[in-house]
């Protein structure tokens, strides 16, 4: 492409900031006997290579499970094996079996961070610069200007470079996979995506969009012709790729079955800690845990789950496009974390995704939607530390895209996608055309609640009474905003339609 | 939503840049910083602490007050913001003391003087020739200056790293060049006058002034031909810059006069044998005399732009204890030149990859690896493909030979920090890799300075009618 030295000077930004941010701490630094996320994926590395596979999810004298035991599917034990061959050639204390535990050094540090910035450079920022210079009718400027907005999203990089985990390997492989599938690519798209949620089972958030646009694709080739023929091969290849990834494990029955239990832990209760969906919101009201029985809050959640996303999904599988199968992406990942089981805070991440890929198109919903979601992630990254990378990055963020796709100019009932439906609503109710103006009230209502309760966590001390206070508002009010959000995606994919397009052109 | 929008309209790019940096600057502030930061603390506190009398004497600490009176006052009014933040860090006795708050403190002092840069070099873009109109903002000269000059690698690791504060003295000097562009001729004496008494070094660049401020300040009018018209000197104008020199000079060392401390002072300034320092300073003058009035006879603001970097580039290779950092001095006014002529952005590109990666040995520590290098190849990188382009309808910027060169500064780097660490000579000989980097820029920068030279002399004549 032309301009690619401008490409070029985005990743490399991106990178810059991404390591400026490794420099800060990581989760559980310094805090025995648990330690933190980092801890967990050093021990990971540990018990990988010093144990043999099948030892690798079972209980034992050599792997405790209560510290730390392995819950991420199989992909990720091979990439900690990976890792951990590395650090047995630079320094074996550091994943030496038992006296390794709560290792930390500076140089270990570099090391665990670096194999971060590898994997991300690897794999998701080759994925992100594709999908914009794959970005139809825009110009070369504004492609650059999108993928300077996606690597600067905060987030992604607080939780991984900060935080320290590996979401840019399951998103990165997310993302070919929807590359892929977008692109006609479908088989190579399936593998990638049957990839990603081999390496973390939350991206079975984003499974049911993927399901119903092949099936969908599949329908409208003809059921009896090549849309069978595609059918079969998208099965084959979703079959062989997950054999492929947990042949270790069949050998035995309870192989299987228990890896499968370490990656949904059932028993663990409809959500922990704070975090920013439905349930925890309402439990500050109404105690759901207490009043209503394990498998009856199983199946609530699960229902309503369904309920939330079926329209959008349905829908997509009856007119798959590219575009409908991003937004329903969204629509769908953020169901699932509004309603779903043992949801954490960081499965935000998962939403952020699609959303980035929406950037382009309504760019002031979505830099709306992304500062929220690292607003909703504030009570963890104050717990590690990161006060000052969250407000620097969040800041560049916010700037990159005001100037990147003047977003306060994008206000209107075309821009923000809701004509078709203002269009329906005004057969109605003549005089329904404020909603552009009640939005934009609400997005400065919802900054300042963000500044504010921001300031407030950091500045003061929450009441003796009520120590969670701060933490649980931040969460209440991401759960507000969340809950907009879904209504508002859901909105555009149901009135989303051809029509729309081709009003936009006779304009 | 109408002011926001306002504000993130058209001409913001500027100050999204300048945002941009700055918000970087802040994420670079648990970095490694090298003993500059004490020797700055350590002013913190004898300014803060002792009397005016006791500055230039105080020793307690190795790192002695060695900068003119205004970067006392400076450092002295730092203090009074500093002491809301951490008390103890204004303790002379408190030697390598480096806490959080004093840490946060000094580092957002660097950031927050900065603003002075942003604002000179804001300045400087106003002159900046935009004849070459484009409607595309990432081909004008402007947004290309404006990112060499905001985002300078060496700018950003020598302050924001290493830890110094040449931010807002380089806004001094561009300020005041920016000002002698705009014929503001007064102003800009008065800040370069204020800077030498900042940051001495800056003598280094004093006859181009002071010949330029007399050729085009003093004479006011010229012969058809370019050449001076010696009967309209303006004896006014002379005084007049005299006595701004004068004043500034009253101000800032008349305390120390009147404490009879001026050896004093300007032992710690010049911390050579008087010798020495008439040695040193000799050949540079009188070798540059000639072509200072050569080239200023002929080309105005330009001309005089060209003799400040010669002047620059000419003491950072001749002249004693120079540091790699003063090679910043040729390396920011060469940004002016160098989106007005291809010639220039040439010379600029070598001089600046070079020069750049001279500094390189500043950040000797495994977590800064990473930024150096990133930092590096997103300036290089940037830097070569914006100025070939702007200059694409003209031949190219480099032939085979400097393109050698300056791809060969990749796999010197990888040598000196990847392969040579893990050889057997490491031991033995320990110096190799700063050997040969100094080796390797000092030609990259020879080069660069002869090349510049050879410009200067050989450019064709242009009537002094142009419109700068």
């Amino acid at each position: 492409m032309e301009k690619w030295y401008l490409m070029t000077a985005v990743v490399l930004l991106g990178l810059t900031v991404r390591w400026t941010v490794s420099l800060n701490s990581y989760s559980g630094a310094g805090k025995p006997p648990m330690f933190g996320d980092y801890e967990a994926q050093r021990h990971w590395q540990e018990i990988t290579f010093n144990l043999p596979i099948k030892q690798w999810y079972f209980n034992s004298s050599d792997n405790n499970l209560q510290y730390w035991g392995l819950d991420y599917p199989p992909l990720t034990a091979y990439h900690s094996l990976l890792c951990a061959y590395v650090a047995q050639f630079i320094n074996p204390d550091w994943i030496a079996l038992h006296s390794s535990r709560g290792y930390e050094s500076q140089a270990h540090k570099l090391f665990m961070r670096a194999t971060v910035l590898i994997a991300d450079l690897l794999i998701y920022i080759p994925a992100v610069v594709l999908h914009c210079c794959c970005l139809k009718e825009i110009s070369t400027k504004k492609k650059i200007a999108n993928a300077l907005c996606i690597l600067l999203y905060p987030g992604l990089i607080l939780i991984d470079y900060g935080h320290f985990q590996y979401n840019s390997v399951s998103l990165g492989l997310a993302l070919w996979g929807v590359l892929g599938v977008s692109c006609d690519w479908d088989l190579l798209g399936s593998l990638a995506f049957c990839l990603a949620v081999n390496y973390k089972q939350m991206e079975l958030y984003h499974s049911l969009p993927f399901f119903g646009f092949l099936l969908g694709k599949c329908f409208k080739k003809g059921l009896k012709g090549k849309g069978f023929v595609l059918f079969v091969k998208l099965a084959g290849t979703v079959v062989a790729s997950f054999t492929l990834c947990w042949l270790p494990f069949f050998t035995e029955r309870a192989q299987a079955l228990q890896v499968l239990r370490r990656l949904f832990p059932v028993d663990r209760g409809l959500f922990e800690d704070k975090v920013a969906n439905i349930w925890c919101s309402v439990s500050v009201f109404l105690k759901i845990k207490d009043i209503l029985p394990h498998h009856v809050q199983i199946i609530v959640s699960f229902c309503l789950t369904l309920l939330s996303l079926l329209p959008a999904c349905v829908k997509l599988t009856l007119q798959p496009s590219p575009k409908a199968f991003r937004f329903t992406l969204v629509s769908c990942a953020l169901s699932f974390f509004l309603f779903s089981f043992q949801v954490h805070e960081k499965s935000i991440l998962l939403v952020s995704l699609p959303v980035c890929l929406v950037l382009s198109e309504i760019p002031f919903m979505s830099t709306w939607f992304l500062l929220v979601s690292t607003f909703s992630m504030l009570p963890l990254l104050l717990k590690d530390d990161l006060l000052m990378p969250s407000v620097v990055t969040t800041m560049a963020f916010f700037i990159a895209c005001a100037t990147s796709f003047s977003i306060f100019e994008k206000t209107s009932e075309e821009e923000l996608r809701l004509k078709s439906f203002s269009v329906s609503v005004r057969k109605h109710l003549p005089r329904f055309t404020f909603l552009p103006r009640i939005i934009q009230h609400l997005f400065i209502i919802s900054v300042i609640t963000m500044v504010l309760l921001t300031l407030m966590t950091v500045t003061l001390d929450p009441p003796q009474k009520l120590p969670d206070l701060f933490s649980v508002l931040v969460s209440s009010v991401s759960c507000l905003n969340f809950l907009f959000f879904l209504v508002y995606f859901n909105i555009i994919i149901m009135w989303d339609s051809k029509d729309g397009r081709n009003q936009k052109k006779i304009h | 939503m109408a002011a926001l929008s306002v504000m993130t309209g058209g001409g913001s790019w500027f100050l999204a840049l300048a945002l941009g940096v700055t918000l970087l600057k802040c994420l670079l502030i648990p970095t490694y910083h090298s003993t500059d930061f004490e020797v700055h603390r350590n002013w913190l506190a004898i300014t803060h602490s002792l009397p005016i009398s006791q500055w230039y004497y105080e020793a307690t600490s190795e790192w002695t007050l060695d900068y003119p009176p205004f970067f006392a006052w400076f450092e002295y009014a730092l203090s009074h913001v500093a002491k809301y933040f951490d008390q103890e860090m204004l303790n002379v006795h408190n030697l390598n003391y480096s806490s959080s708050r004093t840490l946060l403190f000094q580092r957002f002092s660097v950031i927050f003087t900065d603003a002075l840069f942003v604002y000179a070099v804001h300045e400087c873009c106003k002159c900046v020739d935009g004849k070459k109109a484009c409607k595309e903002l990432t081909e004008k000269p402007k947004f290309i200056l404006s990112v060499l000059l905001l985002w300078n690698f060496g700018l950003l690791i020598v302050d924001h790293i290493h830890f110094q504060y040449n931010g807002f003295l380089f806004g001094l000097m561009l300020l005041s060049i920016a000002r002698l562009f705009q014929k503001r001729h007064m102003e800009g004496a008065f800040l370069f006058a204020v800077l030498l008494h900042f940051k001495h070094i800056y003598l280094y660049v004093a006859p181009a002034y002071g010949i330029y401020l007399l050729r085009s300040y003093c004479f006011t009018a010229n012969k058809p031909d370019g050449s001076i018209r010696w009967n309209t000197f303006s004896f006014v104008r002379l005084i007049s810059l005299g006595l701004t020199v004068f004043l500034v000079s009253a101000l800032s060392l008349g305390p120390f006069l009147a404490l009879n401390q001026l050896p004093q002072v300007f032992s710690r300034l010049f911390p050579f044998k008087r010798g020495l320092c008439h040695a040193y300073w000799a050949p540079n003058f009188w070798a540059l005399y000639n072509a200072l009035d050569k080239v200023l006879s002929v080309i105005g603001p330009r001309g005089f732009l060209r003799c400040l970097i010669l002047c620059a580039l000419s003491s950072f290779m001749f002249g004693w204890h120079v540091h790699e950092k003063a090679i910043l001095l040729a390396i920011l006014p060469m940004s002016l030149l160098s989106v007005g002529k291809a010639g220039d952005a040439s010379i600029f590109l070598i001089l600046t990859t070079t020069g750049h990666y001279s500094l390189f040995p500043l950040l000797f520590t495994a977590p800064e690896l990473p930024i150096k290098i990133l930092l590096m190849l997103l300036f290089t990188i940037y830097s070569i493909s914006s100025l070939k382009t702007l200059f694409r309808k003209e031949k190219p910027l480099f032939n085979w030979m400097e393109t050698f060169y300056l791809l060969g500064l990749g796999p010197l780097e990888v040598f000196c920090e990847f392969v040579f660490p893990f050889t057997s000579w490491k031991l033995k000989y320990p110096f190799i890799p700063l050997l040969l980097t100094s080796v390797y820029c000092a030609v990259g920068i020879t080069y660069a300075w002869f090349k510049l030279y050879v410009s200067v002399f050989t450019d064709p004549p242009v009537g002094k009618t142009k419109k700068q």
